[in-house]
């Protein structure tokens, strides 16, 4: 599988082209989309008007973009006109979004070729895809696994050879524990550094979109493209996108790394060691190890299941079947709503809006909601401070490899308790990926966690790199 | 079984939230949502009292647009995605009561 | 009205004015009365999944002008979303401010002296507009509803007084002079009928001297007369009851303009649990010294100070020309008034004529230059124009422009020569002797009868002055 660097390079210089690369990718979807359930809709006709028009503008001699021709798969809960967007909710089933994505303008106009929406855990609530309404896609490393979530379609589209690209969201892990768990590269970006227009949200304090890749080097490309200030998002940072590829071969000589304690503390052993593997590769390309405890991150589990859902349960209160998505007849307005929110949502949504709901609501306020944000300013104190000691943190994306379907279902706190280590860089707005290092039990991937002060993602893709190549991939 | 939540708080929260739960749900939820609050008293743990809330990671203000009218979507195309539609507006049964 | 002795009312109020911004509050959407349904919608005031609000600069300029104009205190403050369900509001949440207002304190001084409080000036966004279907076409009894959103999101400011007011008719009267610092401030057009502007009314009673009672809220009012007569009801109504023996339920009332009554809209239910939280897509607004300063600097004087300034020219004013005061200030149309008193010293007459000939054609003010107004004045005090003339010069020159002498000349209005004028007094004299006599002998009411004559004669040309100035040459 060429990597998307590769692909625009041959688009651009003739030796591929769009349409050529988009058929690949669609003959592969074709033969494992049934089997993995990686991707809701398959825009095939609008990818090769897409590819076509990448084409025709290489013939006339334009300059394409740095994606030129580049087959990438988008999360369904990123909205792109005309093309049907549900975050695999049955609330939402056969909405066309009228209005892009920042994101979506942003890839198109960089040459990419946008194929289709990938399924998620329902509005991004969970970590296994089990909870899409439309079924959950399944681990192209091993199908009776999860591909993680919430972005599982995003991660398993690029994991099984479909694309080389696709693009995530990350509330509180959603792109970084896929990505671990399918062999991939996935970053969570600053928040702020890439436009949430158009991100049907989840929490949107915490919500960032980010890419997944197989290399670093084609994470750093995407994320260039996404990043950069938006007049559309209010929360958009002001500057404009970083210079990420030219330093993914920076090397981390002269860095020093944290080795944090809470961040792989309780979980597999395979993953312990390779965390330590990790560190060790670091300290040989020339970085300082620092072992380090954060005790404020054990608390951030809490703060972030209240903050989450108190935001979500405003955010989804939308679906209500006046304007759009589902209605369920009722005689009045009040049961039309009740009705149709009771068919549209499913379990985890409800509990996560009930959850939020009650801690936003009088008299727990304080106790629940304004804790939790209190808590917040703790972490981003205690990051703060690791950060005048270290130039980038290390520890593990997950506690184990991938799960089998159902392992977790049954009791939302353990399920909950796989995105403990990626939690916090969220409640901090800080950047992390995930980069796989090693493998563990049967042969499955592990991911380690890369994690920095705001802004630093280029520092990320020079550190990531450093381990793709102590890996063995060159 | 955790008492951090009554099975009547998730009853009015659900109502709130414009949910209907069978008792059966309104059961689980009860011990599901429980567990999730129990878990999250340990930032009881904790003296906050002198700490400032952090709502948002984002330390920018005063972002504004300036005051210019930007095209508005076709009301044809809007209407299309309603579950029902009339006279160009988007129709709904009964209003019970008024706005708060 | 009048409550009986020893009970008060304790009024509040709430006010909501649009604001006069192009495009709405958080969006790019034409903010505009009167357009065709769901013609000025768009992701985010819809409410669109995905969809991210961006304040608007302007809005945020008349906020704080309202603010300035108002002595508050403009500070930090933040967005909130209230949350509760409702089909008028696309997202089911609507995006206000909470316990960071960005004007809180201030005050407001009535004409009459006294002072009302004001605890906070604050910015929100406005609701869609539900039409009912079946029934009387009210909510209550309709079959189904058509939500229109053009109104979604427009920008309002909410003004919320203290509970200092203690009479319908000053509730009336601090409504009226804030709708004419709100027009003054150009945040707002005042037009109730529109309903630009919105009044809520907190209304209790209690006996002297004792602790607040329970109050009711009467919502939407959406005309002074309309303030004061719900507030009027609402009072007695509650005296009443109390006298009674009954108690007062803290609830939303409905006043019915035709009943003349109000009536229960919703009894506040331990429901009302709006979840109030920052909205985490909107930042921080904290406006710096600079960006105040420039707002400031760009407020032209609110109302009170510019009634001083036009009642500063009359000598010894009557409460006719007052209330002549008032209607100036109003339309905002003080500039003929000094630009009159700049050129003659004499501004009563010029009161007059904006209070009467330019408030019946107030469209068409812009047609008409203060110095065509001032000329047209001038020419009347100076006798050369009759009232009736000078009436038919300004209607003119309102009407369609032009210079006042050339119209004045075109309809035969200038100038009854001196001569002309003596030699029809003198012709006049001669024909009524008696009355003449008896005017010489200090009857000044037959001045009129020759007025009248002379008026007669020259169809209107003659100016009353002028002949009277005649009459008392020959006297
Ligand atoms: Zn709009």
């Amino acid at each position: 599988m060429k990597s998307a660097t590769q692909i625009a390079a041959d688009v651009r210089s003739g030796a591929s082209s769009a349409a050529a690369e988009l058929e690949r990718t669609l003959s592969v979807i074709a033969e494992r989309n049934e089997e993995l359930n990686v991707f809701l809709h398959v825009d095939i006709d609008g990818a090769r008007a897409a590819a076509a028009d990448v084409d025709a503008r290489i013939a006339n001699g334009d300059n394409v973009g740095p994606l030129a021709g580049v087959p990438i798969a988008i999360k369904d809960n990123l909205c792109q006109v005309g093309i049907p967007t549900t975050c695999s909710s049955k609330i939402l089933e056969g909405w066309r979004p009228p209005y892009n994505a920042t994101v979506i303008e942003r890839i198109v106009a960089a040459g990419a070729v946008p194929v289709g929406k990938t399924n998620l855990d329902e509005f991004a609530m969970g970590s296994s895809t089990e909870n899409s309404a439309f079924g959950p896609s399944r681990n192209p490393l091993d199908p009776t696994r999860v591909p993680g979530g919430s972005s599982g379609g995003s991660a398993a589209a690029v994991a099984s050879n479909m694309t080389s690209l696709s693009l995530g969201s990350d509330t509180g892990g959603s792109i970084r524990q896929p990505a671990a768990l399918c062999g991939l590269v996935g970053v969570k970006p600053t928040y702020g550094l890439v436009s949430r227009y158009g991100l049907i949200a989840f929490a949107s304090s915490l919500d960032q979109i980010g890419p997944f890749s197989k290399t670093v080097a084609d994470s750093a490309l995407l994320l260039e493209v996404l990043a950069g200030h938006d007049p559309k998002d209010s929360t958009s940072l002001p500057e404009a996108s970083p210079s990420l590829v030219a330093h993914v071969n920076d090397g981390v000589a002269g860095q020093r790394i944290g080795l944090v304690r809470e961040l792989f503390d309780g979980a597999d052993e395979s993953v312990v060691t390779a965390v330590r593997a990790a560190a060790a590769a670091l300290r040989e390309a020339g970085a300082k190890i620092v072992d380090l405890s954060i005790p404020e991150l054990e608390l951030t589990l809490s703060a972030y299941y209240l903050i989450a859902p108190a935001e979500a349960s405003s955010n989804l209160a939308r679906y209500d079947g006046v304007r759009y998505g589902l209605r369920v007849k009722a005689d009045d307005v009040t049961a039309m709503m009740e009705a149709t929110r009771t068919a549209g949502f499913g379990a985890e949504v409800k509990r996560r809006i009930m959850l939020g709901t009650y801690a936003l609501s009088a008299g727990y306020y304080d106790a629940y909601y304004g804790q939790a944000l209190k808590v917040r300013t703790l972490t981003i104190n205690a990051f703060a401070r690791a950060y005048e000691q270290v130039d980038l943190l290390l520890g593990a994306t997950t506690p184990s490899v991938a799960f089998k379907f159902g392992a977790k279902t049954a009791d939302p706190m353990a399920m909950y308790l796989n995105d403990v280590f990626t939690i916090p860089t969220n409640l901090a707005g800080d950047p992390a990926l995930s980069v796989p290092f090693t493998t563990g039990e049967e042969g499955l991937p592990i991911g380690v966690q890369l994690l920095g002060p705001g802004r630093s993602e280029a520092r990320l893709f020079a550190a990531a790199r450093v381990l793709e190549i102590a890996d063995g991939r060159p | 079984m955790s008492d951090a939540i009554s099975r009547d708080e998730v009853a009015k929260v659900a109502r709130l939230a414009r949910l209907i739960l069978s008792d059966t749900e309104l059961d689980i939820y009860t011990e599901q949502l429980g567990l999730i609050l129990e878990h999250a008293r340990d930032m009881n743990s904790l003296d906050l009292a002198d700490v400032i809330p952090t709502a948002h990671p984002f330390g920018v203000t005063n972002v504004v647009r300036e005051d210019v009218v930007t095209p508005s979507l076709d009301r044809d195309t809007v209407l299309a995605m309603a579950p029902d539609a009339q006279d160009h507006r988007f129709a709904v049964p009964r209003i019970l009561g008024e706005a708060p | 009205m009048t409550l009986p002795d020893d009970w008060e009312m304790v009024v509040g109020l709430e006010v909501h004015t649009e604001l006069l911004t192009k495009s709405k509050l958080f969006c790019g959407c034409q903010n505009h009365f009167g357009s065709e349904p769901n013609t000025n919608i768009c992701p985010v005031c819809l409410g669109l999944p995905g969809s991210l609000p961006v304040l608007n600069r302007e809005a945020v300029d008349f906020a704080m002008r309202i603010g300035m104009a108002l002595h508050s205190t403009i500070a930090p403050s933040t967005f909130h979303r209230k949350n509760y369900f409702y089909p008028d509001q696309s997202k089911d949440y609507q995006i206000s401010q909470y316990d960071l207002p960005i004007n809180s304190g201030g005050y407001l001084d009535l004409p009459d002296g006294s002072r009302v409080s004001i605890e906070r000036a604050h910015m929100e966004e406005d609701t869609g507009k539900s039409t009912h279907l079946g029934g009387s076409g009210r909510l209550a009894g309709a079959d189904s509803s058509l939500v229109d959103y053009n109104r979604c999101g427009v920008p309002l400011v909410e003004i919320v007084s203290g509970p200092d007011i203690r009479s319908s008719a000053q509730a009336r009267t601090y409504a009226a002079e804030l709708r004419g610092i709100l027009i003054a401030t150009g945040a707002s057009d005042g037009r109730l009928e529109e309903g630009s502007m919105r009044f809520d009314a907190n209304v209790s009673v209690r006996r002297s001297g004792q602790p607040f009672g329970t109050r009711c809220e009467i919502k939407n009012l959406n005309s002074l007369r309309s303030l004061q007569r719900a507030i009027e009801y609402e009072a007695l109504r509650q005296v009443e009851l109390l006298e009674g023996g009954g108690v007062v339920r803290q609830e939303t009332r409905h006043w019915d303009e035709n009943l003349g009554e109000t009536s229960t809209l919703r009894v506040k239910e331990d429901a009302d649990d709006y979840r109030y939280f920052r909205d985490p897509d909107l930042v921080d607004l904290a406006p710096d010294q600079a960006w105040q300063d420039r707002v400031r600097a760009a407020l032209s004087p609110m109302p009170a100070q510019r009634r001083g300034e036009v009642v500063a020219l009359l000598r010894e004013p009557s409460d006719a020309q007052l209330d002549a005061v008032e209607v100036v200030i109003d339309l905002g149309l003080e500039k003929y008034v000094h630009a009159v008193a700049d050129a003659s010293g004499d501004a009563g007459l010029a009161v007059a004529r904006v209070a009467n000939e330019l408030a019946a054609d107030v469209d068409h003010v812009a047609n008409l230059s203060t110095e065509s107004f001032v000329a047209t004045v001038l020419m009347e005090q100076r006798g050369e124009l009759s009232a009736t003339q000078a009436k038919t010069v300004l209607g003119e020159v309102l009407a369609s422009g032009g210079d006042p002498h050339a119209i004045a000349a075109s309809k035969g209005f200038e100038q009854l020569s001196a001569d002309t004028l003596g030699s029809t007094v003198a012709s006049l004299i001669d024909a009524h002797p008696d009355e003449w006599q008896r005017y010489r002998e200090g009857d000044e009411k037959l001045a009129q009868f020759f007025i009248g004559q002379v008026m007669k004669l020259t169809r209107g040309q003659a100016n009353g002055k002028a002949v009277i100035a005649e009459l008392q040459a020959r006297r």
